[in-house]
């Protein structure tokens, strides 16, 4: 009996040495590791870099130039031109992806027979790689024998055989954000619905009975109820596009000419494609970086001013 | 709480330390084309100077050569060497080359393991290796545009010495050995055997050309017999000739793809054969030269070959598609590397292979016949122990030889050897090789120097925008095109 006791004291003893902070950090510091290793290091490390003359390929080490690589990049027009291309996708890829989200989750908003299987099948684009999805719809849009020009052909006979979108300087873009569109709606849809599904009945039942109009209690109950979960939707939306590269590349690969050469997929070629120019891709990254944080900020605090009237 | 804190931030900021500590003062790398003079590699492995074709046995041999960097005598021994591996890209020639390397390790006991790594990654496998001074591989086939960088970065062993006193060199067709092995260009330097020679040419439909209505239309509409093209113009005659979109026929299928190199490929074979150049061979100047009246002509003329005959969504064509697109019966005709048209003469996988014939690129308007280079050559890594180095000599001598050319031809392989590429045997092995072996003697190529990819994405670019994308003229796009080699090549130090 003794050495039981003394046994199950002891354990008791250990038990009560492992505090809840303990515990804590004893979880947490694995995370903090990993975290430091792949995330902080890399980021500082690269930040670093961006100030030097360095190839993750070449034999020197990296030689400190300060801020030259980013007084080159700002000062060269073509990365203008990309950052320009950049924003110019966002601006109608995520512009359309709010629109029709919206419009698809106020349809499917209303429960019917069939509503889940239906809300499921529109989701199967975003769940699908970017790369994969790049090449069949490259197939679809091929002006002899993709589907998309079958399709306009069908429904206006008119324009058959159709138009070469991905080999055509001014319709490429746009092929490329219909697919990103395709894509990426049923994830503002998504976070719509959830928003929609989350305001009160009585609001409306109030609204009824003082005899509120369907647009009144849209502009009144419904869009503002929703707003804050569609920003963030935006938000995220706009980082993704400001960082779509495998679509892109799948699809056009920055082609025709520089139409759809977006910043990220410049990015990939000064860092690596035989030119492995690692410090000046560091210096671009961050100029990504800042303007991405730049654009998150201002959402950032028009979402907490609806939140804050909300 | 917070002395854990503190600890963490100190492991974040010492990791950063030894990241960044230690290597700031260390010198740069040289980017700029190295004097013709100064050999790049720092080996001191020695040559042999032995000419007998005999292969090398598998005893330990000590021989007696001249200095690879040209300098005095030195005594090197293969050693217990028992294997050596050779870094190449993943596809049919390097299982060719392994074969051959079974009949290396068979006459000498030493194994030849040819390491396959995938297309997309092999430069990059290659090159972080090398960064890294690692010694994985003896002997690498590199690209002919690796050859500023492998040279100038010390990674190649100059094989001047050795190509010349065994008389390799006089081996291999003059402008293989200058574009798979000279570095720089003009300098007579040497960094690379080569191996696998490859260059564009086209396949196209012999029962189209041979078909006897077609032949009396397109006399009655041009005044020529519809044969093979001589010119690049009659190239285009028959593919406009023979584009019947309601038919779903086109004419040629070429090289249309902003990605990596292929459509500056596609313009090169037309470019050179029209006459015009990248660089001035001795200065290095390109304003005057990119921009050329007969670069831009070739370029408008490529423009409208690419705009008459190429097959609709073409618009990012490289060599899967253009074989694609043959295939399926589309094009008349297809622009190819050789290394794939070995899919285009085998029933599996072209149902056209028994009337598919193959010819080099035509004339340009002066007669002058050139095509882009593809391909690679051999070259020893200057990381390994001279004990391995000799060895991997010892095993390019012995690739380098007749015989096993043309073994190397029989397998499939595309042998640069000057006598194999004349012997009928190699002529009639496959029905692509007469026209390879033609156009092994007028290959040229792009920029091999360190920074040749700083010039490419510029020139893919605007050759997709103005080509494929229609933006522009040829003059605006070759004008913009030779100020940004002119400020790329300047700011490196290759034009002074």
């Amino acid at each position: 009996m003794f050495p039981d006791n003394q046994t199950s004291q002891r354990t008791g003893y250990q038990q009560r040495q492992l505090s809840d902070r303990s515990i804590q950090w004893l979880f947490i510091t694995p995370t903090l590791i990993l975290l430091a290793l792949f995330n902080i290091f890399p980021l500082f490390y690269s930040l670093y870099l961006s100030f030097t003359d360095f190839s993750a390929i070449g034999t020197a080490a990296p030689v400190w130039v300060g801020f030259k690589n980013f007084s080159t990049l700002l000062n060269d027009p073509q990365i203008w031109k990309y950052f320009a291309t950049t924003g110019r996708f966002a601006f109608l890829s995520v512009g359309l992806q709010t629109v029709l989200g919206f419009a698809l989750a106020m349809l499917l908003r209303e429960k019917f027979r069939g509503s889940g299987l239906i809300t499921t099948l529109i989701l199967i684009p975003m769940m699908l790689s970017p790369v994969v999805v790049g090449f069949f719809w490259k197939s679809i849009f091929n002006p002899s024998s993709g589907i998309f020009n079958y399709a306009l052909g069908y429904f206006h006979p008119a324009s058959a055989p159709g138009p070469s979108w991905l080999d055509s300087s001014s319709r490429a873009l746009w092929a490329v954000v219909i697919v990103d569109v395709w894509m990426w709606t049923p994830f503002v849809m998504l976070l719509c619905l959830s928003g929609l599904n989350a305001i009160p009945d009585y609001l409306y039942e109030a609204a009824a009975i003082d005899r509120a109009s369907a647009w009144f209690q849209f502009w009144r109950i419904t869009l503002p109820q929703v707003l804050p979960l569609l920003m963030i939707a935006v938000l995220f939306r706009t980082i993704e596009a400001f960082k779509s590269f495998d679509l892109v590349m799948g699809m056009t690969g920055g082609g025709p000419g520089d139409s759809t050469e977006l910043v990220a997929v410049n990015l990939f070629r000064i860092a690596f494609e035989g030119q492995w120019r690692t410090s000046y891709a560091s210096a671009l990254a961050y100029i990504v970086l800042v303007i991405i944080m730049a654009i998150s900020n201002v959402y950032i605090r028009n979402l907490n001013k609806v939140r804050g009237e909300g | 709480m917070k002395k854990r804190v503190i600890l963490a931030w100190l492991v974040v900021l010492s990791l950063l330390l030894v990241a960044c500590g230690g290597g700031a003062a260390a010198p740069a790398e040289p980017t700029t084309a190295p004097a013709a003079d100064t050999p790049a590699a720092s080996t001191e492995v020695t040559s042999t100077t032995a000419t007998t074709s005999t292969a090398p046995t598998t005893e330990t041999t000590t021989t007696t050569a001249t200095s690879s960097s040209g300098g005095g005598q030195a005594a090197v021994s293969t050693g217990d060497v028992k294997e050596l591996k050779i870094l190449w890209a993943q596809w049919d020639p390097a299982d060719y080359l392994q074969e051959i390397g079974k009949k290396y390790e068979e006459e000498t006991g030493i194994k030849v393991t040819v390491v396959q790594e995938p297309w997309p990654s092999f430069y990059n496998r290659a090159f972080t290796e090398f960064a890294a001074k690692g010694d994985s591989w003896d002997l690498v086939v590199g690209d002919s545009q690796w050859l500023g960088q492998g040279s100038s970065q010390g990674i190649y062993v100059d094989l001047t010495d050795f190509l010349k006193s065994n008389g390799i060199d006089k081996t291999v067709t003059p402008a293989t050995l200058q574009y798979y092995g000279e570095y720089p260009l003009g300098s007579g330097k040497y960094w690379a055997y080569p191996t696998e020679g490859d260059a564009d040419g086209w396949a196209y439909r012999k029962d189209w050309f041979e078909n006897p209505e077609e032949q009396k239309a397109f006399k009655e509409k041009y005044g020529y017999d519809l044969a093979v093209p001589k010119t690049w113009k009659e190239l285009l005659d028959i593919a406009k000739f023979f584009t019947r979109p309601d038919k779903n026929m086109y004419g040629a299928a070429i090289y249309t793809q902003k990605e990596g190199d292929a459509i500056t490929m596609g313009y090169e074979n037309v470019m050179f054969s029209y006459g015009a150049r990248w660089q001035d061979p001795k200065t290095n100047e390109v304003k005057g030269i990119v921009n050329s009246k007969e670069s831009i002509a070739a370029l408008e003329f490529y423009k409208e070959l690419y705009t008459c005959c190429n097959p609709p969504g073409l618009g990012n064509a490289f060599f899967q598609e253009t074989n694609d697109a043959f295939v399926k019966g589309q094009a008349a005709m297809a622009m190819n590397y050789f290394a794939f048209f070995p899919a285009l003469a085998t029933d599996a996988t072209n149902p056209h292979a028994a009337v598919t014939g193959y010819f080099a690129n035509p004339a340009g308007p002066t007669g002058e016949r050139k095509a882009a280079l593809g391909g690679q050559g051999m070259s020893i890594i200057s990381f390994i122990s001279p004990e391995r180095q000799q060895a991997a000599m010892d095993f390019i001598k012995w690739f380098a030889q007749e015989e096993n050319q043309q073994e190397w031809a029989d397998v499939g392989g595309y042998t640069c050897n000057i006598n194999v590429l004349k012997s009928p045997e190699f002529l009639e092995i496959a029905p692509y090789n007469a026209a390879f072996a033609e156009t092994m003697t007028m290959v040229m190529d792009f920029w091999n120097i360190p920074v040749y990819a700083q010039l490419l994405t510029p020139t893919q670019s605007e050759l997709s925008g103005y080509i494929v994308g229609g933006e522009g003229k040829a003059d605006e796009v070759l004008n913009r095109l030779a100020d940004t080699h002119d400020k790329i090549l300047r700011e490196n130090g290759i034009i002074k």
